[in-house]
């Protein structure tokens, strides 16, 4: 069985999901990972399932009009390893050009890699909140000090911290 | 369960003991560089900081569904914050109505996630971990007196929120996660 990614993008009303994951449950294809949320008031949804392409892409075919629908079919799973301890990434201000980019890439030249980011704005406030896998030999307070030069040179303020899992 | 002992200095103490009243001042929101800016610490004995205190709790009177405002809040950077969460469903210990001054946290065990709102960040809220059982010192206004406040659940999260606005930091740097930032939601 082929792994495939949908993306369903479009404006919301009511019923989305069901009407997708309808479409799907059809065709024998069992939902994997999947996000959802609301871009400015827009449905974004991304799902990873496995199933035979050509009887998904037809199933999602009398959904697509107002709803941008793509499938593709994926290589082998990935599984990722972590390559280090999380950290929760905070990032905001007033909103300019550049700000994701700019903090991503100080994440990126110290090793590290994100895992899951969401951005949101209003008005004039940025809000940037993302975990970070840092590798282990990572140069904590270097990128701390690059984080902060980057963040003055934004005009943002940025945050940095272990996350924490309680195990219960 | 056990209610934290109260403080009665801080307990019984009221606006009226400033001896002034307060003006309704205007809220800053975020992102106003004021609202990252460690505060300054403060002379208790100022009249000028006790004419803040005094317009930080008039102001915090007027806002509806408010518990607390920190003079950054307010356009000052400065470690002053007012606070009263009466009546809130979440209160357990209540100190009522009271502003205090270079507050620290002394004592902060019990962590658990709840969602948070601010006055300066009027369009989000977001989760955050805070001590359900904290201890504070401060001064009052007025006052060379330090004060220990010893309190749990609503009134320690309050308090810690406001203490973090005197350091320049919001919720938004202390979220517990990466989609732990929400639009807040109005109905219509």
């Amino acid at each position: 069985m082929t792994q495939l990614a949908v993306t369903v993008i479009g404006p919301d009303r009511p019923g989305i999901i069901a009407d997708v994951t309808e479409a799907l449950v059809g065709t024998g294809v069992n939902l994997e990972d999947s996000t959802m949320t609301l871009l400015r008031g827009h449905f974004a949804m991304m799902i990873v399932c496995s199933g035979p392409f050509e009887e998904v892409k037809s199933a999602l075919e009398p959904l697509r009009g107002e709803l941008v629908i793509t499938v593709r079919t994926m290589g082998p799973e990935h599984e990722h390893a972590p390559i280090g301890p999380s950290y929760l990434l905070s990032v905001h201000g007033a909103d300019r050009p550049g700000i994701v980019a700019a903090v991503t890439r100080m994440i990126a030249a110290a090793g590290g890699t994100i895992t899951d980011l969401a951005t949101r704005l209003s008005g004039e406030l940025y809000v940037l909140t993302a975990e970070v896998e840092l590798p282990v030999t990572a140069e904590l307070e270097m990128l701390d000090r690059a984080l902060e030069i980057t963040a003055e040179e934004l005009g943002v303020g940025v945050s940095l911290r272990p996350a924490e899992s309680d195990d219960l | 369960m056990s209610v934290a002992h109260l403080n009665q200095t801080l307990a019984s103490w009221s606006p009226a003991q400033l001896g002034v009243t307060g003006d309704v001042l205007e809220v800053v929101r975020a992102p106003h560089p004021v609202l990252a800016t460690e505060g300054a610490t403060v002379d208790p004995l100022d009249p000028v900081m006790v004419a803040l205190a005094a317009d930080l709790v008039a102001t915090m009177r007027v806002s509806p569904g408010c518990v607390g405002l920190a003079a950054p809040q307010v356009g000052i950077a400065a470690q002053m914050f007012a606070l009263d969460v009466t009546g809130h469903p979440k209160t357990r210990t209540c100190h009522g109505v009271f502003v205090l001054c270079n507050a620290v946290v002394v004592e902060a065990s019990r962590q658990e996630k709840g969602r948070e709102g601010c006055m300066s960040v009027p369009d989000f809220t977001g989760d955050v971990k805070r001590a359900t059982r904290l201890t504070v010192t401060g001064v009052l206004p007025g006052t060379t007196d330090h004060v220990t406040i010893s309190t749990d659940a609503f009134e320690a999260r309050a308090l810690q929120h406001e203490i973090d606005h005197c350091n320049g930091h919001l919720f938004l740097d202390r979220v517990a996660g990466a989609h732990a930032v929400y639009p807040r939601k109005v109905y219509k």
